[in-house]
């Protein structure tokens, strides 16, 4: 037995207020949607949560017509410093309802109460108040005056931060002066139905928000719809393609923000203890459901072993379970696909020759969890080097020089982001400009904010989403 | 100057001043928003029910029980031994407190009271708090300490040559209170409030380390700040990389500011995943601290008792 035993500090699982049922919201109300229910599990437990209503074709098209007219008669003309005041209402509401709405996610999802706490909602609620801040200065963010909006977004986000990628959807676009009509995931509809309520609660004019769940053939029926002006999408690179086909040759605006296989290059000189940390939330944060993780670790050769022996300490002391327990920093895959995908890339990992070393710690009997898995020995010819696993597993290399690690970290054909661990800042510099990512961190990684713009090169996607360039994917400039 | 039990690449670090630079500058650097981003992380593990009983319980039995005042008397030292030998009179089982620790003068006072309890004597040494005198008067010190029967010396390191550079001068000086030690138990205190940067922390860490420190020591708690959770982290890792090079386990006290069980319980934590779970003992952790064991108690009754105590339900010394 451990010496030093944590007992159970468990969140409240009533403070998620879970109805038995929810609804999709068109037009400011909870309807019924006429697709086929769904129901939701906890990925933790593998129990239903709870009956979701999903959207058809006569759904997805109430809910455009909804958005359109809110669109043409009250949020497009209204000035922005109005619809700041909704905007910093509903950010005041997310906070207010934070404790819930955490919880919630942690059910619906499966990451950690610890993730969903203190990142997912704060960096949520930070999205909503920043965007609010843009709606009356638009004039001002380098469009030229008086930029217009696109009119009906649709927009489809993943199951990774359900709550979040709502937020860094629906916050842009609202203060632009758009309408929306959102599809959460089909795994994580919940949070983005409370949400709808907080719609509510902010009096926002019926219209501007639309929540339609459901699964993939909704977010089909959204991006063929003929009256919808813009189509924002996170999620799979395969799903991206078929969007970007789908949308091809209409007048739709894009914008994708899709896979990743990151880089995270640890150099000889770097503060290591700290790198082995930023390694570890690279990769292990949010159960590797991270489209920008950094699932490739690229070390120094000259440290390698060093770096693998704190890594594997580090990671031997990572707590997988209940993703309700306080102390859990590695909660439940999201659904069984998902963990059906992450050990067949696993066994071809181990096929192909790579070293396979996974935490002892002790994994729940019921729910999907996946315990953390380092590779070693990894080479840019493998599959785990190559293709995005989504889930708590690391594929670390080796590289003699800075151009080396360069050449690694941009032969793949993602882009999304990339990480630099050293001391020496000209290097950092010089690396960054090298490294073909959206997103580049330096001593650091994972790390949000609604002021700094996110985005992919090539099969990672196009478009920004926040900052100011973040608002050029809701304007018509 | 070198000490024979170390592996090579150690040894070679201690064989002349510019070796012992390059050894210190060589080491990895600390990152100041990643070390404090790591510790407050930590800092949010919920500790509850079985596990706090046994955290406090652990908590009391790491107390260095301190009095380092001007007005010390040889009374307030006596109440002081017999406290650390039955914190809590109402409730018999609560455990003892590793040590106490006080100046060099009054050690024999605490000595003599605390014969056969198995409490530790520490006495602080090498002019306490500043450091500022010459060898023989700073080893005069030790010795007076040893003399009077402490188990335990707390010296401070010479602030001024480490930050002027002169790491062999630091070393030596280590060597030698050690040497005049004897059987007892050496701490240093690094006095990081006064070395400023982590990579400060990390270097006196092993500078102490390779100079035979049986504990590294953040503060003398006469300087802000004095112990906080991330220099803790920092000097925990130190411990722990020594112990993966050369198999020794050394320990760590963190001193000063250190009030209240939820802060102990958060050292304890830092403990356990930082360096692991080996440093969880009185023999490799200590607090330095003295308004701390009141609330270490009060909270302890709060999980036996099922309810809350008044601070006038514990004794004042």
């Amino acid at each position: 037995m451990a010496v030093f035993d944590y007992a159970p500090a468990p969140e409240s699982r009533d403070l998620a207020n879970l109805k038995p049922s929810y609804r999709p919201f068109i037009n400011g109300e909870f309807v019924d949607g006429s697709g086929e229910p769904l129901k939701t599990i906890n990925p933790a437990t593998e129990e239903v949560l709870a009956e979701v209503g999903t959207a058809s074709l006569s759904d997805v098209d109430t809910a455009v017509k909804a958005a359109r007219r809110a669109y043409e008669k009250v949020w497009g003309p209204m000035p922005g410093a109005e619809r700041a005041k909704y905007l910093f209402r509903i950010a005041r509401l997310i906070q207010e309802r934070s404790r819930e709405l955490a919880v919630l996610e942690s059910l619906d999802n499966g990451k950690p109460i610890k993730e969903s706490r203190d990142s997912d909602l704060p960096i949520a609620a930070a999205h909503f108040f920043y965007h609010a801040g843009w709606a009356d200065k638009l004039d001002y963010a380098g469009f030229g005056p008086d930029p217009k909006p696109l009119g009906v977004a649709g927009q489809i986000i993943p199951w990774n931060f359900p709550l979040l990628m709502l937020a860094w959807k629906i916050a842009p676009a609202l203060a632009t002066g758009n309408t929306v009509v959102l599809k959460p995931a089909e795994t994580t509809p919940l949070t983005a139905l409370v949400f709808a309520e907080i719609c509510q609660q902010a009096g926002l004019p019926p219209g501007v928000v639309n929540i339609l769940p459901g699964a993939g053939d909704v977010g089909q029926l959204l991006v063929r719809h003929l009256d919808i002006d813009k189509i924002a999408f996170t999620g799979s690179t395969e799903v991206g393609k078929l969007i970007q086909r789908e949308v091809a040759g209409t007048s739709k605006r894009l914008t994708l923000e899709l896979g990743g296989k990151a880089a995270n290059i640890v150099f000889d000189d770097a503060p290591l203890d700290q790198a082995v940390e930023g390694v570890v939330n690279g990769i292990f944060f949010n159960q590797g459901h991270v489209c920008c993780a950094g699932s490739r670790l690229l070390v120094q050769e000259s440290i390698v072993d060093e770096v693998m022996d704190k890594l594997r300490y580090r990671v031997s002391t990572m707590r997988i379970g209940d993703p309700l327990d306080k102390n859990t920093d590695i909660g439940a895959i999201n659904s069984a696909t998902q963990l059906t995908k992450i050990r067949e890339l696993v066994e071809a990992g181990e096929a192909e020759g790579a070293h396979r070393w996974t935490s002892s710690c002790p994994v729940p009997e019921r729910g999907f969890f996946f315990a953390p898995t380092v590779f070693s020995d990894v080479h840019q010819s493998m599959r785990i080097a190559r293709e995005e696993i989504f889930g708590p597993v690391l594929s670390v290399l080796t590289f003699r020089t800075p151009s080396e690690a360069v050449t690694k970290a941009n032969n793949t054909p993602y882009g999304l982001s990339a990480g630099i661990w050293s001391e020496k800042g000209s290097r950092i510099l010089s690396v960054a400009n090298k490294l073909r990512a959206g997103v580049v961190w330096a001593n650091t990684f994972n790390r949000f904010d609604p002021a700094a713009p996110f985005g992919g090169y090539q099969e990672s996607g196009f478009g920004r989403e926040g900052g100011r360039i973040g608002l050029e994917g809701y304007l018509s400039v | 100057m070198s000490t024979p039990t170390l592996p090579a690449s150690l040894d070679d670090a201690t064989r002349d001043d510019a070796s012992l630079r390059r050894f210190l500058h060589g080491l990895p650097g600390v990152d100041q928003v990643g070390v404090e981003a790591r510790a407050a992380s930590l800092a949010t593990r919920s500790i509850k029910k079985a596990a706090k009983l046994w955290a406090i319980n652990t908590a009391i039995s790491m107390v260095d029980l301190t009095t380092l005042e001007g007005a010390d008397t040889r009374g307030k030292v006596r109440a002081l031994a017999a406290k650390a030998k039955r914190p809590d009179p109402d409730h018999p089982d609560t455990p003892q407190v590793a040590a106490v620790c006080v100046y060099p003068d009054l050690a024999a006072t605490a000595v003599e009271n605390l014969k056969g309890t198995g409490i530790g004597v520490a006495s602080v040494a090498t002019a306490f708090p500043s450091g500022r005198s010459n060898r023989t008067a700073k080893l005069a010190d030790v010795a007076l300490a040893v003399e009077s029967g402490a188990s335990e010396v707390d010296m401070v390191i010479d602030r001024g040559a480490f930050l002027e550079g002169r790491y062999g001068q630091v070393f030596e000086e280590i060597q030698a209170v050690k040497a005049a030690c004897g059987d007892a138990h050496l701490k240093v205190i690094l006095e990081t409030g006064e070395l400023a940067t982590y990579d400060n922390v990390r270097r006196a860490s092993w500078l102490a380390l390779l100079a035979g420190g049986d504990f590294i020591k953040t503060s003398t708690g006469k300087v802000s700040p004095a112990a906080t959770l991330p220099v803790t982290h920092v000097m925990l890792q130190a411990v722990r990389d020594w112990f993966t090079s050369t198999g020794e386990l050394r320990g760590v006290k963190p001193a000063g500011g250190i009030r209240t069980t939820k802060d102990a319980i958060r050292y304890l934590v830092a403990v356990h995943e930082v360096a692991g779970e080996q440093w969880l003992t009185r023999k490799l952790f200590r607090f330095g601290a003295s308004s701390l064991l009141n609330d270490l108690i009060l909270q302890r009754r709060t999980q036996l008792d099922g309810h809350y105590s008044g601070p006038d339900y514990v004794t004042v010394d």
